[in-house]
């Protein structure tokens, strides 16, 4: 590796060129790389709606889109199992719809549920889904004031999917962004990552792995306000939760959009043992594994430590930390610095180890 | 966490790569070859080569079994699973693994049945649980996944769970490796041994490597500091003039292998006259198929498949990279027409694959990265 240094250096940008080019869909049907979140869902959701419905409001695709002073978003739960250790698809969709509008700085008002029920599916768990959805909304603050119901043949569906939209309001002058990190900003994460993933991946009973992992799917409304009000105006760049993908699809996505470089250290990622342990053994990199209570944030560097202070305050952001930062070389990519005291890029999701698990 | 964090340490490899600096004789360059893709992961997971002094560098070969498996097989196995009442059960990474008509995935988006296992022993329970399916199981791997398909045969024929086969794609090491030794585009001075099917065949089988190649080999564990231990060991054989096989993985892999394994596997399969490998062709015994004690379990006799031979696209240098011969990105299609996403060759598909590690945790330059983390 001596001599042809140079020649690398050419092949590697060539590559980062057909890298940006738009994307296409190559594929004649769908697949369930399709849903996992990361590259396919990216060149999915570019080249089929983007395409077909492309307005102002869509073309950032952030979390959620922002109408005046107005958030908006849309999310569908197809999770199997639908129990789950720490949570069920009940209290994920409400959560995740929550937070989809906190993540767009908002505080988040009203939610619609729409349900598509196979033919059979016992109405007790139909109950407890909705009561749980219940109680979630009433710890976020938050009413779901319209709905909808769709009963399928048997076997058309897997017991029970759910599909929920929410508005909240935008009250604060901050306008967060994928696209507005900058170099020297921080990274912060707000919990340990990878549990949600790893819990639904161990309830499905498919691997003879036993731990003592729940979900961490909560809503991060509360836990976002503090953020933003612990930060001068617009020091808070973006706010984006890890869920399918996970942090490595998020941090992928900023880097993108701001085209800047994120880079990160291994070693201060908080991740459970168990966690970590699951991972190790299934050889999964805990940084693409979803969590559906956890964020990422990119504030300014001036307000980074009030930032964390703020995290700290509240049960759900008590082992926050900032992993990295912003850099403004080489545009569009994640590095890691690995505990082992290498280098190496992160990239985007490819596929997916972890089928349905929100 | 214990026995993982402390083969990890980022002081002991600072350590290590010191002396291995050392150890280089001022303008000799010194290529040695990782031969499994666990060790190739390892390496681009953890950034090892940012410890590596620029004199050495590591070639990544043909231990991949999800990369190696050549495309004829990959429809066999599509044709298989599009028959009527088949399960077609597989490891994860294969699901991607393109045929000359698609992969796996595509044929489960098109209707087939095929699902995800993490052992046979799940595949046997999958045919338990459907009595009125056929289940097939299709095995890929060296000796390292060879022994728990042929348990798991044994033990579909105790139970007698007449619905379960096989699909036997087994592999054997030692052909690989001298099919790269006799290659004459190639140029090594050493390598790394793969832990994992060690653990199964043993040392033994590489002495020929150390006796009638001059070639050193230390078969090496996992972890980071195991691969840059190994490559201490191959530099310090070298300035010894040296050329043995040595263990450096002895916390798992016996001198003599697994007995038990091996009887196994020698009990349920036999060694096939021919099998082609993808980007090295036709390599004489050097798979396994199921032996006709088992053909109430082999899906080969089972099913007609089709048998034909699919040839790699021309655009694709997997068999150059397999070798070593060419550096990932030196591939006329790498990271453009064939990148992780859309794959033309197998060495992009499996994360193990030297291509999808360089595309997904090295591919940048080196200088401009270590600018870039330098604060």
């Amino acid at each position: 590796m001596t001599g042809d240094t140079g020649l690398e250096e050419q092949v590697l940008e060539r590559i980062e060129r057909a890298r940006r080019r738009k994307a296409r869909v190559r594929e004649e049907h769908i697949t369930l790389a399709h849903g996992a979140g990361g590259k396919a869902t990216h060149t999915l959701i570019e080249g089929v709606f983007l395409e077909s419905f492309r307005n102002p409001a869509l073309e950032p695709l952030e979390d959620g889109a922002v109408i005046d002073e107005m958030a908006f978003t849309t999310d569908s739960f197809v999770v199997t199992p639908l129990f789950f250790p720490g949570g069920d698809i009940g209290d994920l969709a409400v959560n995740g719809t929550i937070n989809d509008l906190a993540m767009c700085g908002a505080r988040p008002r009203y939610l619609s549920a729409g349900f598509i029920l196979e033919e059979g599916f016992p109405i007790a768990h139909l109950r407890r889904i909705a009561a749980s959805m219940a109680a979630a909304a009433e710890a976020a603050g938050v009413h779901i004031v319209t709905g909808d119901t769709k009963v399928v043949e048997r076997g058309k569906a897997d017991g029970c999917y759910v599909v929920t939209a929410g508005v909240g309001t935008l009250e604060r002058p901050t306008r967060l962004s994928a696209a507005a990190a900058q170099p020297g900003d921080a990274v912060i994460v707000s919990g340990p990552i990878g549990e949600h993933g790893i819990t639904i991946m161990l309830a499905r009973g498919e691997l003879d792995i036993q731990a003592d992992l729940t979900s961490d799917t909560a809503p991060l409304n509360e836990l976002t306000a503090r953020l933003l009000d612990a930060c001068a105006d617009g020091d808070v760049r973006c706010l984006r939760d890890a869920t399918r993908g996970g942090v490595a699809t998020v941090l992928n996505e900023i880097a993108e959009a701001s085209k800047a470089a994120i880079i990160v250290n291994e070693d201060i990622i908080p991740v459970r043992p168990d966690v970590r342990g699951a991972c190790e053994l299934l050889g999964i990199d805990p940084l693409y594994v979803a969590c559906e209570g956890r964020m990422i944030a990119i504030v300014a560097q001036a307000s980074a430590e009030a930032a964390l202070t703020a995290l700290h305050s509240h049960p759900l952001g008590r082992e926050a930390a900032i992993v990295g930062r912003v850099n403004d070389d080489p545009p569009g990519l994640v590095l890691l610095k690995t505990a082992f005291g290498g280098t190496r890029i992160v990239d985007m999701l490819v596929g997916d180890p972890l089928p349905r698990i929100c | 966490m214990r026995f993982v964090d402390e083969y990890r340490d980022a002081d002991t490899a600072r350590a290590l790569a010191a002396r291995i600096t050392a150890l280089c004789e001022p303008g000799r360059a010194y290529k040695f070859m990782e031969v499994c893709g666990g060790h190739t992961h390892t390496i681009y997971k953890h950034g090892l080569e940012d410890y590596l002094p620029q004199a050495v560098t590591l070639v990544h070969g043909p231990g991949c079994p999800v990369c190696v498996i050549p495309m004829g097989r990959v429809d066999d196995a599509i044709h298989i699973a599009s028959q009527p009442d088949v399960i077609m059960t597989s490891f994860g990474d294969m699901m991607r693994v393109p045929g000359g008509t698609g992969s796996f995935l595509d044929a489960k988006a098109r209707g087939a049945d095929i699902r995800m296992v993490y052992s046979p022993l799940d595949a046997l329970k999958i045919a338990k649980q459907n009595p009125s399916k056929r289940v097939v199981f299709m095995a890929i791997g060296f000796e390292t996944t060879a022994p728990s398909t042929a348990m798991t045969v044994l033990r579909a024929k105790a139970d007698g769970v007449d619905n379960f086969s096989v699909f036997c794609n087994h592999v054997t090491i030692i052909p690989a490796i001298k099919a790269i030794l006799d290659s004459p585009d190639l140029r090594l001075d050493g390598f790394i041994g793969p832990g994992h099917v060690s653990t199964v065949i043993g040392c033994r089988p590489y002495r020929f490597i150390a006796r009638d190649y001059r070639k050193p080999i230390v078969v090496a564990g996992f972890e980071p500091l195991d691969i840059l231990q190994s490559v201490h060991q191959l530099l310090t054989q070298l300035a010894q003039d040296r050329c043995e096989v040595e263990n450096q993985y002895a916390r798992v892999v016996p001198w003599d292998g697994n007995p038990k394994a091996l009887a196994a596997i020698s009990e349920v399969m036999e060694l096939r006259p021919h099998f082609e490998w993808r980007g090295l062709g036709f390599i004489s015994q050097s798979a396994l198929r199921m032996s006709a004690a088992y053909a109430r379990h082999d899906a080969e006799r089972i099913f007609r498949i089709p048998g034909g031979r699919v040839a790699d696209p021309t655009s694709c240098q997997c068999g150059e990279v397999l070798k070593g011969v060419l550096k990932p990105w030196e591939c006329k299609v790498f990271g453009t027409a064939c990148t992780p996403e859309t794959p033309i060759g197998t060495c992009m598909v499996s994360s193990e694959g030297a291509c999808a590690a360089y595309y997904n945790f090295g591919r940048f330059s080196r200088e401009r990265v270590k600018e870039a983390t330098r604060q």
